[in-house]
């Protein structure tokens, strides 16, 4: 997955410069604290992220990746601190939650895809019952973004009768046609056989060059190195370490990190 | 070398399958006597089956059609079975003679067409509902007016009554419907039911009086203790099967509910009346309630009952869809949420529906249970067929007559309960959908 260098580069420097440019706060967490119970997962997290930007999390298992990705569009509810995304501050207000998730794409570990639903009304239901869009022109979004993941011939189908790759697909075109400012990924390939985690990762990598703000976790170094623009690494319901890309795999600080890495790519 | 590897030059024709595995030979080589063991248990079978057909189509089929009491059927069978005893002959007569009441009970041969056109008017109505995707959408303005329509044409009298009673539900809908924005959903549920029930409770009878005085239009009225026979159990049947399942949804919902008084209220409801039998619901409809209403008012003992049963049916259609609810996969919520949708848009696009398909079984069976239930409301006296049978029993003529009677009940619950499994094994294939 690391082949196209070239064309990364280039990419990365592009997104810079955007960076640059506006200097906008797609999210924003400060001091947040949760806890399960009285398990403390997540400790004093502190995280920016800008318009455009392109983060990849990674860590060791039960370090709370899922639960930090999953308190930005409150399907895990946070105890103390303040999460402001897209501008709106998260409470309870169900509300500012329902508008947030609105904005905030998500694709899941095992697709969440409405069994009962065909492919294209999977992706047309949110757009028709929360955006009121009519139907003709839901449809019409839709099947742009099956095109775009590359399976408009499957718009008929139901869930059941796709490959894995494919469904995933699906499910990142059901969260586009929202046309998301924010799309989250909780681990998107690691349900997935080797020779389908790279239409996967393809779809995304376009994503990411269009400029999408993406917060991904993800075992996919490869993928990290090509289109992140800072990873993040998690230990203990902590961010222990988040650097560029190329320093933070080349030239990792933390013991923790060094160690993680070793196990991750000894293999 | 050469033994192990091996090149095809020549591909092979298609060929007709052995003469033993295909065919009625074939099959019955398969199913009934693939072994030693199977084929002895097809022998034993085949005999057990020939017994019991021996005996049972003798007395079904040589049997006695007119008559005009017990004894004279045995007269006849004397006369045309010499030597036979009278119980190895039925004696339909009794069948022959009073099948409309068995059908109607009491209620006035003038009027049968009355509940007739409700039957068709049901399957009219039901249409739209059972076979969405077959008959014109237009189809549900009968279902919808159907509920109001059907107690009308089964009881008669003043058309202002069920109107009002329809107006109760558009004035709830508006309520809800302007409040929801300003106060919120759950509120403006609360407040739109409320007004429903003052509605129905207050203004609606007394709009109705006035109306029905000085513009009366109506039909016969037909007095509830004429109602009987198997009409009864499909009236009480259908209405706790229709009412139920919607009551059964909202409890099964409430149950899960993160509201702590709504839940608990839900559970208390549902392990309340899963805890006491049907039969003490009925009797406290029958008797008990009177001594809790105020005195005069005229409560009908058929709405009662309908109401105990619906409570009682919806009680157990909230657990089996609460199994529903359970078997779907934390996804399907996240994945919802995750898109936007509000708590009802969710529940009514992605919950409801897989919850509902994975507990059809279950919920036909509750109703398939309900609907023979409906038997029991001859212990407080309703005239069902069971009831009837007894007061036909209760004639001199008839005195004796058991097996006809009760084989006839048999055979009409029957059709009614095996269409319903029918329906739900068709209606499972149809929502197949998830191809696992
Ligand atoms: N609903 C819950 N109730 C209690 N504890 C939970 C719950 N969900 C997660 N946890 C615990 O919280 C910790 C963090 O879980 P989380 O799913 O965020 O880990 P993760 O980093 O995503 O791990 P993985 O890489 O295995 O997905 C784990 O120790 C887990 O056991
Ligand atoms: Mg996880």
């Amino acid at each position: 997955m690391a082949e196209s260098t070239h064309e990364t580069m280039v990419d990365r420097e592009i997104d810079r410069s955007h960076m640059q440019v506006s200097d906008e706060v797609a999210i924003q967490i400060t001091e947040m604290n949760k806890w399960y119970g009285a398990f403390h997962v997540l400790r004093d997290i502190n995280l920016t992220v800008n318009r455009g930007e392109r983060i990849v999390i990674c860590g060791p298992s039960g370090s709370g990746k899922s639960t930090l990705i999953r308190c930005i569009n409150r399907l895990e509810e946070h105890q103390a601190g303040q999460i402001i995304v897209d501008g709106t501050e998260l409470t309870s207000d169900l509300k500012n939650i329902d508008k947030i998730r609105s904005e905030v794409g998500m694709c899941f570990q095992h697709f969440n895809l409405f069994p009962h639903l065909t492919i294209l009304e999977n992706c047309t239901l949110a757009p028709i019952w929360v955006r009121k869009t009519p139907r003709k022109e839901a449809e019409e979004t839709a099947m742009h973004f099956l095109e775009k993941v590359k399976i408009p011939e499957q718009a008929l189908k139901y869930p059941g009768q796709l490959s894995g790759g494919q469904q995933q697909r699906v499910a990142i075109a059901r969260s586009l046609c929202m046309k998301p400012r924010i799309m989250l990924f909780d681990e998107p390939t690691s349900a997935l056989d080797p020779e389908m985690i790279k239409e996967v990762l393809d779809t995304m990598i376009e994503l990411a060059e269009e400029g999408m703000t993406m917060i991904c976790v993800t075992h996919e170094m490869g993928f990290a190195r090509q289109v992140a623009n800072r990873v993040i690494f998690m230990d203990a319901g902590q961010i222990v370490e988040q650097n560029e890309p190329e320093p933070f795999f080349n030239n990792p600080q933390s013991d923790r990190t060094k160690l993680f890495l070793s196990q991750i790519l000894g293999h | 070398m050469a033994e192990k590897s091996f090149v095809r030059m020549e591909m092979l024709p298609e060929q007709a399958p052995p003469a033993s595995s295909v065919g009625v030979i074939g099959w019955v080589r398969a199913n009934l006597f693939s072994s030693w063991f199977n084929s002895i248990l097809t022998v034993i079978s085949i005999y057990f089956i020939w017994r019991v057909l021996a005996g049972i189509l003798p007395w079904v089929f040589l049997s006695v059609w007119d008559a005009d009491s017990l004894a004279g059927c045995r007269e006849v069978i004397a006369a045309n079975w010499p030597g036979a005893e009278s119980a190895e002959h039925a004696c339909w007569a009794v069948i022959n003679e009073r099948w409309l009441q068995l059908l109607y009970g009491f209620y006035p041969p003038e009027l049968y067409w009355r509940p007739n056109l409700a039957i068709i008017l049901l399957f009219v109505a039901l249409a739209p509902v059972l076979f969405a995707d077959r008959v014109p959408r237009k189809l549900l303005y009968v279902t919808m007016v159907y509920p109001f329509l059907m107690p009308w044409l089964l009881w008669g009298g003043t058309i202002w009554g069920p109107l009002m009673a329809a107006a109760g539900f558009v004035i709830g809908f508006y309520v809800i419907k302007i409040l929801s924005d300003e106060i919120g959903a759950l509120s403006a549920m609360i407040v739109g039911v409320l007004a429903t029930v003052t509605w129905w409770l207050g203004a609606g009878p007394a709009v109705a009086d006035a109306l029905s005085g000085t513009l009366p239009i109506g039909i016969e009225a037909v007095e509830s203790r004429k109602f009987g026979g198997f009409m009864l159990s499909v009236l009480i049947g259908v209405v706790a099967i229709g009412v139920s399942l919607p009551i059964g949804i909202v409890l099964a919902l409430g149950r899960q509910s993160d509201l702590l008084i709504v839940k608990g209220i839900c559970v208390g409801f549902i392990e309340f009346i899963r805890g006491v039998p049907l039969i003490t619901l009925l009797f406290v409809a029958s008797t008990l309630l009177n001594i809790f209403l105020p005195p005069g008012t005229n409560f009908d003992i058929i709405l009662r009952v309908m109401i105990m049963v619906t409570l009682f049916a919806a009680a157990y259609m909230a657990e089996v869809i609460r199994g529903g609810l359970a078997a779907l996969p934390k996804g399907q919520y996240e994945g919802a949420d995750s898109l936007g949708l509000d708590y009802w848009q969710s529940q009514r696009l992605i919950i409801m529906p897989q919850a509902l398909k994975i507990s059809i079984p279950g919920i036909v069976s509750t109703f398939i249970g309900i609907f023979k239930d409906t038997t029991l409301v001859s212990i407080i006296g309703l005239l069902d067929p069971l009831g009837l049978a007894n007061a036909i029993r209760a004639d001199a003529a008839w005195n004796g007559v058991y097996w006809e009677l009760f084989a006839f009940i048999a055979l009409l619950f029957f059709v009614f309960c095996f269409s319903m499994s029918r329906y739900s094994m068709y209606l499972e294939r149809k929502l197949q959908t998830d191809h696992r």
